[in-house]
Order: structure tokens, then C-alpha cells, then sequence
């Protein structure tokens, strides 16, 4: 995922979560949930990182962790990280390689599932995290592609993870740093992308899949305290919602106790 | 008896890094960044430098606020664990500087195209993406077997390629070991090849470890003992990752007299490495000194 969105701040807007978890940490387990057992998962930066940890460390024992730095690793790391570079992340990993490696595995078609943060989404699933008022009037130069781009492009899917604001969840990105479904059905492989596309969104406020015929983002869960209408008010295009909207489920105790053991200074999980 | 490579920091970079150079930083990514490099190319006031790398951390963000830079080449310049750098955004914003934007698989082949001494490598990323609006060095092309569209990504041939490595010789062969980023194939394709070493070492201690050799060392032009060169990027098998001074640098660096205060600070008023060692503190070092030691079995190369 790329590194500045920062998702892990509730809105003024939003109703706090019930006491005992955070919005984060409600936010990495839904993360780590998407996570199948055995499958190939390329890390990417903040929460993400957590998520690994905790697929890995409850129901996902045998995923294989892939990093953009040139790291593979299949055991949890010894100590706490902040970030992916950090000592313990390289203590017996895998493998230690080059970047182009961890790509060639992505860009062959060996990873299963990736995660990536937004600045900007629009309801096609693409995202922008390079200039906020496009290339015409730059009003907000962002960090940009990083892994991300590479990551949405070429990934068997893809999980977005960012903050659900109106002026994040816009009609139309303004620019496009990694493509989701572009202008719709049919557009990634006209394009020439070999596979992939966003296959769930995990925002401060609710969960969103995409709809297999038109690409659309559809919401299908909202978090504990949040309703449909504030998902609304705060997303830039007429929502669709599935049948049956569900609550997001919360993290148990033993996920949460992981979490405190990955994240115990709270850097990214705290209130 | 050949040549020694051995140079300081002043004269390696007063010897080969002129003004509008192209500069390759930050090739391990996140680790091993040649912060100490850097820091000297400010301090010498370079002027006009195209920067390349994948995500340089805060060290491409500290050539810009210093006004060494005019041309970024690169996937990402953010600070990792804060977000925005704003020196980068003031740049870009204000229309003096010039982005060329990749992504970390389009830098590596790049550099890849470079290494290999041919004119671009194919791809399958980024293909229908707006980085094409803001990279020249990108087309779109059909694959002449397949018939697929593939990105052609254009050879990035830097003028010196940075790097910080755990130990050296004197005559440029270097051991690295951790991730490893594009620092390969980064070397390969540039020019020159500035190395800063934690340690000098004989150079039996590189040859008995030939496979850990990050670059044969003709192709180097100068070695520097720069003990803790890339503080705070973590160094594997010296140091930890320096989280605080990360968070430090962005809230010092949000206002321009914020960052010129940080630059007075922590890169004009450094003289030796001496000065950076007595600025960090003896306990804030001991902070970083690995707490477990896990050494590698040695490897047999015997015949």
C-alpha cells in the first residue's frame, strides 16, 4: 500500500466504535480477514503490515508474506516493527532479494492478494495518490506510485485500505497513480492488464466489494454505530448497496491481543 | 600495486559529483540509505541535481529543501511511517520542480535496461495508468512474439549511483547484505559508483564472500569509512531504524524556516562524522545497537 494516507484517524463526523477496540484495529482485522490460508500476499506499509501479522498468526498459519524492499517471508517477525524495513522483518526471512525479484514474482502472476492505500478513489476502484486537481492545477502533490501502481496492475486482486471522506470519494479520480476497473467492464484487459482489480475497499466506515457484471463499487457492511446514510453523506457519487448490508465484525479477543503484541506502543492501532 | 580508492567524504564528492549530475540515492529502499552522502552533497551546496531512486525515505525531501535538486526520478518521496514530506509538495506545488513518476517496478527496470546496456525493458505494469501522462521514459508497445501491449520502460543510466554498504576494501569491493532494493542493477548502470563502508576491511575479508559482493569493485570510483553513514535508515548487522528522528524531521520540516533550522542543525553545522556522533549521543546510539545477534553460517568456497 502506499505510504501517506493515513487511515487510522476517525472522522469528526463518525460515531466512535464501542469501547474496547479501535477503529484501526477493527480496520486490520477486516484486512487480515480477507487473507486466505496458503495464499501469496504482497505487504504493503501500515495497517497492512499488521494484517499480515494477524492472518498469519491466527487463521492464515501458511501465508507467504512478500515485501516491495526484496523480503519473503513465511514466520511472523520476532519483535515488533513499525515499518517493513525494520530489523526483525529481515531476521530469517525467506529470502533476501533484490526489488525486481519480489516483482517478477507479482508480475508473473505468484501473488494472490495485495493491499493498497488512497488518497483519492473513485467508484471504479481506481486511486490516485500523486496530485490532488490533477496535472493542470496541482493543488496537493502526494508521495505517489511507490509499489502501488505495480500492485493494482498486477495482483490475482486487490484490497484498498484508506479514510472515508467526501473529498477522498470522488466521481472521477485526478489522476490515475493505479488502475482499478478504469472506465468500467472489459477496460483492464483492453488496456492490456493480465489479470486483477480491486476486490474489496476497507474504509474508516463500512466495507465495499465490487460488482461482477458492472465493476462498481457496492458497500456491503458498515462498521459498529455507522449507518448507511452517513456512508452516503460521506462518498462523492450516488452508492449502491448490497440487499443486505452487514456489521462489520469486531475483533475477538485473541486478534486483539495479537494486536497489542505486533502494535504495543499503539503507533498505528491506538485511538 | 593498485590504486587505492580510499577518499573522504568532501573529496569524492567534490571529485565526482558536478553540478546537474544524476544522482542515484536510497537503492535498498528502506535500509541502507546513504543519508551521510547526502548530507555532504548540501553541505557542498551541488545545485541542479536530478535525483533517482525508488522511495528515498526523507533524504531526497532534504535535497530539495536544501535547493539541490531541479528533476526527481522516482516511485515515491514521502517520509515511511509519517506520510507527505513537504519540501516535495512546496516543490512540486510551486511548479520548480520537475517529476518524473515511476513506479517501484518501472525505477527497477529502468535501472535494469541500464545494467544490461540496452535502450528499455518490458513490462505489464502501470498499463492504462496516468503514469504515462507524467514519464517520457514510458510507451506502450506490442510485444513482437505475443502480440501483448507491454509497457517499454526506458533505460535511466545515472551519472553516480550512492551506496552504503556494511563493510569494504579499499579497493571498492563491498560487502551488503539485508534487502537489497535495485541497488544492483542501480550500480551497474551508473557512471561512477560512491561508496560509504560502516568498515574497512582487508581485502581477504570481501573475497572469502565473493557471492555477498554487491559490485565488482573496478566498476567503483571511491570508498569512504563513514561509520554510521546511513543513520537513521537501520543498517543490518550495526543499527536499528531511527523512528524518532523520522518523526522529528516532519514535524521540523512542515514550515521552510523549520527546515532550514533542521539543516543548520543536523547537516552545516557537521564537520566529521565525529560532530554527527556527538549531535546523535551516546545513549541515543546505544538505543539503536542490535540487541540479538544472528550470524549467518559460513559458506565453503574451498577447491
Amino acid at each position: 500500500m502506499d505510504r501517506h494516507s493515513n487511515p487510522t484517524r476517525p472522522q469528526d463526523s463518525e460515531k466512535s466504535p464501542p469501547i474496547g477496540f479501535t477503529l484501526p484495529q477493527l480496520m486490520v482485522t477486516a484486512a487480515a480477514r480477507e487473507i486466505r490460508d496458503g495464499e501469496v500476499v504482497f505487504v504493503g506499509m501500515r495497517l497492512p503490515l499488521l494484517g499480515f501479522l494477524l492472518a498469519k498468526s491466527t487463521h492464515a498459519p501458511n501465508a507467504i508474506g512478500v515485501y516491495e524492499l526484496g523480503i519473503v517471508r513465511d514466520t511472523v517477525a520476532p519483535a515488533p516493527i513499525l515499518t517493513m524495513g525494520d530489523l526483525p522483518n529481515l531476521y530469517h526471512a525467506q529470502w533476501l532479494a533484490d526489488t525486481a525479484d519480489a516483482m517478477g514474482l507479482l508480475q508473473q502472476g505468484q501473488v494472490d492478494v495485495s493491499f493498497i492505500g488512497g488518497a483519492q478513489v473513485d467508484r471504479f476502484g481506481n486511486l490516485n495518490t500523486s496530485y490532488v486537481g490533477g496535472l493542470s492545477r496541482i493543488a496537493t502533490r502526494l508521495p505517489g506510485s511507490g509499489g502501488a501502481c505495480d500492485l493494482a496492475s498486477l495482483a490475482g486482486r486487490h484490497i484498498i485500505v484508506m479514510s472515508h471522506e467526501k473529498r477522498r470519494f470522488v466521481p472521477r479520480v485526478d489522476y490515475m497513480t493505479s488502475p482499478g476497473y478504469g472506465e468500467g467492464p472489459g477496460w483492464r484487459r483492453r488496456v492490456g492488464l493480465p489479470r486483477g482489480g480491486p476486490a474489496a475497499v476497507i474504509t474508516t466506515l463500512g466495507v465495499f466489494h465490487f460488482d461482477a457484471k458492472t465493476c462498481e463499487m457496492i458497500l456491503v457492511a458498515v462498521h459498529p454505530g455507522v449507518t448507511v446514510e452517513a456512508v452516503q453523506a460521506h462518498t462523492g457519487w450516488p452508492l449502491r448497496v448490497a440487499p443486505e448490508v452487514h456489521q462489520t465484525p469486531v475483533p475477538g479477543e485473541e486478534e486483539l491481543a495479537m494486536l497489542r503484541r505486533f502494535d504495543p506502543q499503539g503507533y498505528w492501532t491506538g485511538s | 600495486m593498485r590504486p587505492s580508492k580510499l577518499l573522504t567524504l568532501p573529496e569524492a564528492i567534490g571529485r565526482f559529483v558536478p553540478d546537474d549530475s544524476s544522482v542515484a540515492l536510497g537503492l535498498s529502499l528502506e535500509s541502507l540509505i546513504p543519508f551521510a552522502a547526502g548530507h555532504e552533497l548540501i553541505r557542498q551546496r551541488k545545485r541542479h541535481l536530478t535525483l533517482i531512486g525508488p522511495i528515498s525515505d526523507i533524504l531526497f525531501d532534504q535535497l530539495i529543501g536544501a535547493g539541490c535538486a531541479r528533476r526527481v526520478r522516482a516511485a515515491w518521496v514521502g517520509n515511511v511511517i509519517t506520510g507527505s514530506c513537504y519540501n516535495l509538495r512546496r516543490g512540486v506545488e510551486s511548479g520548480v520542480l520537475e517529476m518524473e513518476d515511476h513506479s517501484n517496478l518501472t525505477l527497477a527496470l529502468g535501472l535494469r535496461a541500464g545494467a544490461m546496456g540496452v535502450s528499455f525493458m518490458p513490462a505489464r505494469t502501470a498499463l492504462g495508468s496516468d503514469l504515462f501522462k507524467t514519464n517520457i521514459g514510458l510507451k506502450v508497445i506490442t510485444c513482437p512474439f505475443s502480440g501483448d501491449r507491454l509497457t517499454a520502460v526506458a533505460a535511466i543510466n545515472p551519472d553516480v549511483a550512492f551506496i552504503h554498504v556494511q563493510r569494504a576494501d579499499e579497493f571498492g569491493n563491498a560487502h551488503a547484505w539485508g534487502n537489497l532494493g535495485v541497488t544492483r542493477d542501480a550500480c551497474l548502470a551508473s557512471r561512477h559508483i560512491i561508496i560509504t563502508a560502516e568498515e574497512i576491511v582487508a581485502p581477504d575479508v570481501i573475497r572469502s564472500d565473493p557471492n555477498r559482493v554487491i559490485t565488482p569493485g573496478f566498476r567503483v570510483s571511491a570508498v569512504v569509512h563513514r561509520p554510521w553513514g546511513a543513520h537513521p535508515a537501520p543498517v543490518p548487522g550495526h543499527y536499528n531504524r531511527d523512528h524518532q528522528a523520522f518523526i522529528d524531521y516532519r514535524g521540523a520540516s512542515q514550515t521552510l524556516e523549520g527546515f532550514d533550522e533542521w539543516q543548520r542543525c543536523w547537516v552545516d553545522a557537521v564537520g566529521s562524522p565525529e560532530d554527527y556522533l556527538d549531535l546523535l549521543g551516546t545513549d541515543r546510539a546505544a538505543g539503536l545497537a542490535l540487541k540479538n545477534h544472528a550470524p549467518s553460517a559460513p559458506a565453503d568456497f574451498g577447491y
